[in-house]
């Protein structure tokens, strides 16, 4: 799949959606809705004032926070939760208590609790990151196969040993799994936790330019900028499941 | 020779939805130091639960195993199990396998040591390969060499080569005779090849079908290496055959 053809075909249909889109917005005549060559005159404003850099490193920065929180947090609780039964049988319920209410139902309490500032989204990211890591963590233990215990036993492994040589690289491609989902999750939280209040992060750049003047070409940059980044978090992301050490799993 | 493993009345039944089954029903019998010993029986009957429980994996219900006189009650790097699914770990390479059994050294040492067993099941230039690039076989060769890396006193084997196609299993059987010919493991193999049996053990144990009891122990007294279509090797398989319940066909091979 790789090489040009994995290239091309992606390209040629966002090529053709991009003409969809600018064909229909032209036989619509519509006042609101822009072409997608506003979109990219928007963009270069934002480019020439300065300020597109400045959203994206704004939602980044909060996004790596929140996200890099949640996965020091969550690797180790999951793989506590995977190793033993117990506390697997004591957490696991409050865990799936907690991972359907969506990031957004939190926003109300996250105000209150810490304000419009930073911390609110970067709240919110955390816990839209925590639960499917834990998840994945925790499956990602589970899946090793019984034999690879067995033989560490036979082998006289335990302890520290065991959990760096067989229990760790045993659930990581799991792990990766649970970290490609959750950033994906983190990234789309991130941009409806800053259209609340602040005042920079592409989610505000979208809430502010409809507020300040109908500026639908800068709403629609806004969307396309986090696609396009979401896009590249996800690449990032499936970058690490090429690793030689994870290979045994997604090459088979 | 002293005994090396004693197993001593050996019962285990496994709960089911209709009442206990009994899988093993009063196994005794010993292994002398060096010795190989071959278990072979039907399938379902038993062999593995047998060979994890001497091995320390599963507890008897009645009866115990003792190892050079003191009773088995975990697994322990005296005894290393090598099993037809094979354990070799995916996400370590050839030479990390290797030294994952062994500690309390230092790098150089550990590294030198599974070199060398490396050598042995003639994996040179696989030391960094992972597990994922390698065939069925050297899969196999991998796990050997790891279990050799520890020196156990006992290789235990649980159809080691029976995931293997027929052309390569022959192969390994040969070479495992080689490998141990160095170093004179007491070996005790589980398996429903009769042939691996008689190619491989100075003494084969035959059990029953469930549940087992040791039917008759037959010595295979051919030098090694053994022609396995010589006239005597094939009337002990059908004796064997015979024993097992198999009516002896015509055939000289069942492979």
């Amino acid at each position: 799949m790789r090489g040009k053809s994995g290239i091309l075909a992606p390209a040629a249909l966002i090529i053709l959606l991009v003409a969809i889109w600018w064909g229909t917005v032209a036989a619509s005549r519509s006042p609101i809705i822009p072409t997608p060559w506003q979109v990219i005159v928007g963009i270069g404003e934002l480019v020439h004032q300065g300020v597109l850099l400045q959203h994206v490193t704004a939602s980044l920065f909060r996004v790596s926070v929140g996200y890099l929180l949640a996965v020091a947090l969550a690797v180790p609780l999951g793989l506590v939760m995977g190793l033993f039964s117990g506390v697997f049988t004591a957490v696991n319920p409050v865990i799936q208590l907690l991972r359907p209410i969506s990031p957004i139902a939190w926003i109300p309490l996250s105000i209150l609790w810490f304000g419009v500032g930073n911390l609110s989204p970067v709240f919110l990211i955390f816990l839209a990151s925590f639960f499917p890591m834990v998840v994945y963590s925790t499956a990602g233990v589970h899946t090793i196969d019984r034999q690879y215990i067995r033989a560490s036993q036979n082998f006289g492994v335990s302890g520290l040993k065991l959990l760096r040589l067989v229990i760790l690289p045993g659930a990581l491609p799991q792990i990766i799994v649970g970290m490609r989902i959750s950033i994906g999750v983190a990234w789309l939280v991130v941009v409806a936790a800053e259209m609340i209040a602040l005042s920079a992060g592409l989610g505000f750049l979208i809430m502010d330019s409809r507020n300040a003047g109908n500026r639908y070409d800068l709403v629609v940059a806004g969307m396309v900028m986090i696609g396009v980044i979401g896009l590249l978090l996800d690449s990032v992301m499936r970058r690490l499941e090429r690793l030689k050490i994870v290979q045994w799993q997604y090459g088979r | 020779m002293a005994d090396k493993i004693r197993v001593r009345d050996l019962w285990k039944a496994f709960p089911t939805r209709r009442g206990a089954l009994s899988v093993l029903e009063g196994i005794d019998f010993t292994v002398a130091e060096g010795e190989f010993v071959a278990i072979v029986g039907p399938s379902g009957c038993g062999k593995t639960s047998l060979l994890n429980i001497i091995a320390g994996f599963e507890k008897p219900d009645r009866g115990e195993v003792m190892v050079d006189g003191v009773p088995v009650t975990a697994p322990s790097l005296k005894g290393i199990v090598m099993s037809q699914q094979g354990s070799v770990f995916p996400w370590l390479t050839v030479r990390g396998n290797l030294t994952f059994g062994l500690d309390g050294r230092p790098e150089p040492e550990r590294r030198s040591i599974a070199d060398h067993y490396i050598a042995l099941v003639g994996l040179q230039g696989f030391e960094r390969a992972f597990p994922y690039e390698l065939s069925g076989g050297m899969l196999k060769r991998v796990e050997v060499a790891r279990a050799l890396a520890v020196q156990p006193e006992i290789l235990y084997m649980d159809e080691p080569l029976a995931a293997l196609d027929a052309l390569t299993r022959f192969r390994m059987r040969i070479e495992l005779l080689r490998i141990l010919s160095g170093e004179r493991h007491t070996s005790l193999l589980v398996t429903h090849d009769v042939e691996e049996a008689i190619h491989m053990a100075d003494r084969i144990l035959i059990l029953s079908a469930r549940p087992s009891k040791i039917g008759r122990v037959v010595s295979v007294p051919f030098p090694h290496p053994r022609k396995l279509s010589s006239p005597e090797v094939l009337a002990l398989k059908e004796e064997i055959l015979r024993e097992l319940g198999v009516e002896a066909l015509t055939s000289t091979t069942d492979q």
